[in-house]
């Protein structure tokens, strides 16, 4: 994992002296609320309806247990004993006063986090795979690059007053588990002509109220002109996206209004210029940080079975079924820890849990952790001879919830219980569906189906990109709920389409499940929710919903 | 006027800043205003008797002025280029490293916090359009 140097840290210690010094001009009323807002929002801090929120940047996902540990602190000191793991892979704290904000930023930069360029119209944290390193299908490790791009993005003097907020993915696997192609940017790993490893670059992508899937603009980037051409794309959109209009204001809008052909073409006229003034960043600098991403000491000769005895119980045959995947080292497994148990704030972990967390991981995981953009959190790296052990200690705290990627694995916003740009509650909507499929063998014979809600048009729950979507909207003062279908966020990518009218919050609930029976019925032998969707298409959705 | 903050050694431009329209049309003007739409690639030609840009800020939170001030400074413009209107203290430094040399904001700024502001950060982690070494120099010799 990335370890900062002293220059690191020297930028993330001025930072936290910075935002000190501008919440005390703020608070001495030498800075408006309107100069105030985007300085804070930089910096992750949020005002939501009851309080501030404070979004805590996860460099692509990233976690040893001392950070995890301190956002146990951070929940418990200046929160409310919880955090929320976000879409982006960042956790955010509810309850933040703002006096408190430049503490907490002095507290995680302790143990090199911080949340720098987590909200307003800046370069966003960079999300990339979950399962880097450890994942058997990727073609290179995409972290070294995440970081170099995560310095380089760091205050960049150009590109920190763009007209609206601005998202890099990194994938280098065919399998995209990052929902790659919904962002500004999607740059995945792929092998160039030469054999040389270098990137695809899609641009345009995006949710919001206008969703796109984002459009090829290079097939190979050689891997040295990486943050010139990033530079350029930037460049393109700085100059000439919309500012008049903030839902028209995203790369997104100006590829589409361009064409993605004659986008391409100002991004590569950009380039050609910017070239000889952008010196590429040094290969030294590469190899610094990859050799960070080495591979942990895996044993070796390890027996690559689990104890039949242990794996007898089923509950946690359950989990072994759904929560634990293939790991490229014989003899150990990647772990997926739910946040999604019955009941339960989809993404939300007390701070007990994260501490036991940070435990667990140090115990049997290489002190390695990374969130996911479904709001979940990895163990990378387990033995399978521990993972039984680690199974009972998960079990014990609630966190050996058997259903990722399953119906009740729900991608959810915060909503109108704490978001003041929500229209409509979407907690209560995914804990109503997930108790009404809270039978296992139910969801186990409905097999991966992913459904994701969001309380407003801003989509923050990624329904464009659900096998179900839910949307909240406000209808003449009451919450209304539209269903989408048909969506998907991974390397098939596609966008769901509304059913028709919307419905009340139980309404929804029983939409979905008419939904759900449709599938049962016209499903064949193994066949995934989304292609049956793809296989038959829309009608016989509709005429099941609305009959 | 009054608020002008230079970071030049050589006496401030006398002529009046025209508009890029007119900076084009008349061949001895020495001054232009870019506005935050225009194109700075326009005036590349021209260096050779521009003394001044002067590039507007509407408001602070449109960062086209930017993009603006490094296209001139990487086409190698090495005149005064300066920032005007909307323009604060917290983006100073951002502008600094783009290549503005000079501040005409339309409030006063608080000097003592433009100190501080600009001195804060010892490293940088990009090449831009001022001398500062980005660390991966620094780290690597």
């Amino acid at each position: 994992m990335y370890k900062y140097d002293r220059f690191d840290q020297e930028i993330v210690d001025a930072r936290v002296d910075e935002f000190r010094d501008q919440t005390r001009r703020r608070i001495a009323g030498e800075l408006s609320e309107d100069q105030f807002k985007p300085l804070r929002l930089k910096n992750g801090l949020y005002l939501q309806l009851h309080a501030y929120m404070l979004r805590v940047a996860v460099p692509y996902g990233m976690m040893s247990g001392r950070q995890l540990r301190m956002l146990g602190h951070i929940a418990r000191t200046y929160s409310r004993d919880y955090g929320h793991f976000t879409t982006r892979q960042n956790m955010q704290f509810h309850w933040i006063k703002l006096e408190q904000a430049p503490d907490i930023l002095a507290e995680l930069a302790t143990v090199e986090m911080h949340a720098i360029q987590t909200s307003g119209e800046s370069i966003r944290n960079i999300s990339s795979d979950h399962f880097a390193g450890a994942a058997a299908d990727e073609i290179a490790d995409p972290r070294p690059w995440a970081e170099l791009i995560r310095q380089w993005t760091t205050f960049h003097p150009e590109f920190s007053y763009f007209p609206r907020k601005f998202k890099i993915a990194l994938t280098a696997s065919d399998n995209d588990r990052v929902a790659a192609l919904s962002h500004d940017i999607a740059l995945k790993l792929v092998p160039g002509p030469d054999g040389e490893i270098g990137f695809c670059v899609h641009v345009g992508g995006g949710m919001g109220r206008t969703p796109f899937i984002a459009k090829l603009v290079r097939p190979y980037l050689p891997p040295q002109h990486l943050l010139s051409y990033i530079a350029a794309i930037m460049r393109v959109w700085n100059r000439y996206g919309r500012r008049d209009n903030i839902h028209k204001a995203r790369i997104k809008i100006l590829v589409h209004d361009l064409g993605a052909e004659e986008f391409t073409r100002q991004v590569e006229e950009e380039w050609q210029l910017m070239l000889p003034t952008e010196p590429p960043f040094p290969q030294a600098e590469l190899d610094r940080i990859a050799v960070q991403f080495a591979p942990p000491p895996f044993e070796t000769g390890l027996a690559d079975t689990i104890d039949p005895a242990a794996a007898a119980d089923p509950a946690f045959a359950r989990w072994l079924t759904h929560n634990v995947h293939a790991h490229r080292q014989p003899g150990y497994a990647i772990v997926t820890v739910s946040l999604k148990p019955p009941g339960g704030i989809p993404g939300d972990i007390t701070a007990d849990q994260l501490e036991l967390l940070a435990d667990l991981a140090e115990r049997y995981a290489f002190d390695e952790l990374r969130s996911t953009h479904a709001q979940n959190v990895v163990l990378p790296h387990v033995r399978k001879a521990d993972l039984h052990a680690l199974w009972q200690a998960l079990d014990a705290a609630g966190l050996a919830t058997a259903n990722v990627d399953l119906v009740s694995d729900i991608i959810v916003c915060p909503g109108l219980d704490y978001c003041s740009l929500a229209n409509a509650r979407s907690i209560p909507v995914a804990q109503k569906i997930a108790d009404r499929f809270a039978d296992y063998d139910r969801q186990k014979d409905l097999g991966e189906l992913k459904i994701k809600i969001s309380g407003c048009i801003n989509a923050c729950g990624h329904h464009h990109v659900g096998h179900i979507g839910i949307l909240g909207v406000d209808r003449k003062g009451t919450e209304n709920y539209q269903l989408l279908l048909g969506g998907s966020g991974a390397e098939d990518a596609a966008l769901a389409k509304i059913t028709g009218p919307g419905f009340d919050e139980d309404g929804v609930v029983d939409a979905v499940e008419r939904t759900i029976e449709r599938y049962r019925q016209l499903r064949t032998e193994g066949e995934r929710f989304l292609d049956t969707y793809r296989r038959v298409g829309f009608e016989p959705f509709k005429e099941a919903i609305y009959g | 006027m009054d608020n002008l903050l230079r970071f030049r050694d050589d006496e401030p431009h006398e002529e009046p800043a025209v508009t890029l329209d007119a900076f084009l049309e008349q061949s001895d003007a020495t001054a232009v205003r870019l506005e935050a739409g225009e194109d700075a690639r326009l005036l590349i030609p021209h260096f050779g008797r521009l003394a001044l840009v002067e590039v507007s800020f509407p408001r602070f939170r449109d960062g086209r002025g930017y993009s603006s001030a490094r296209i001139l400074r990487e086409a190698g413009y090495t005149g005064e280029l300066r920032a005007e209107g909307d323009v604060l203290v917290d983006q100073l430094l951002f502008m600094r490293r783009c290549g503005f040399d000079s501040f005409a904001p339309a409030q006063p700024l608080d000097l003592d916090v433009v100190k501080a502001s600009l001195e804060r950060y010892p490293n940088v982690y990009q090449t831009a359009a001022d001398r500062s070494v980005p660390v991966w120099n620094l780290r690597h010799g």
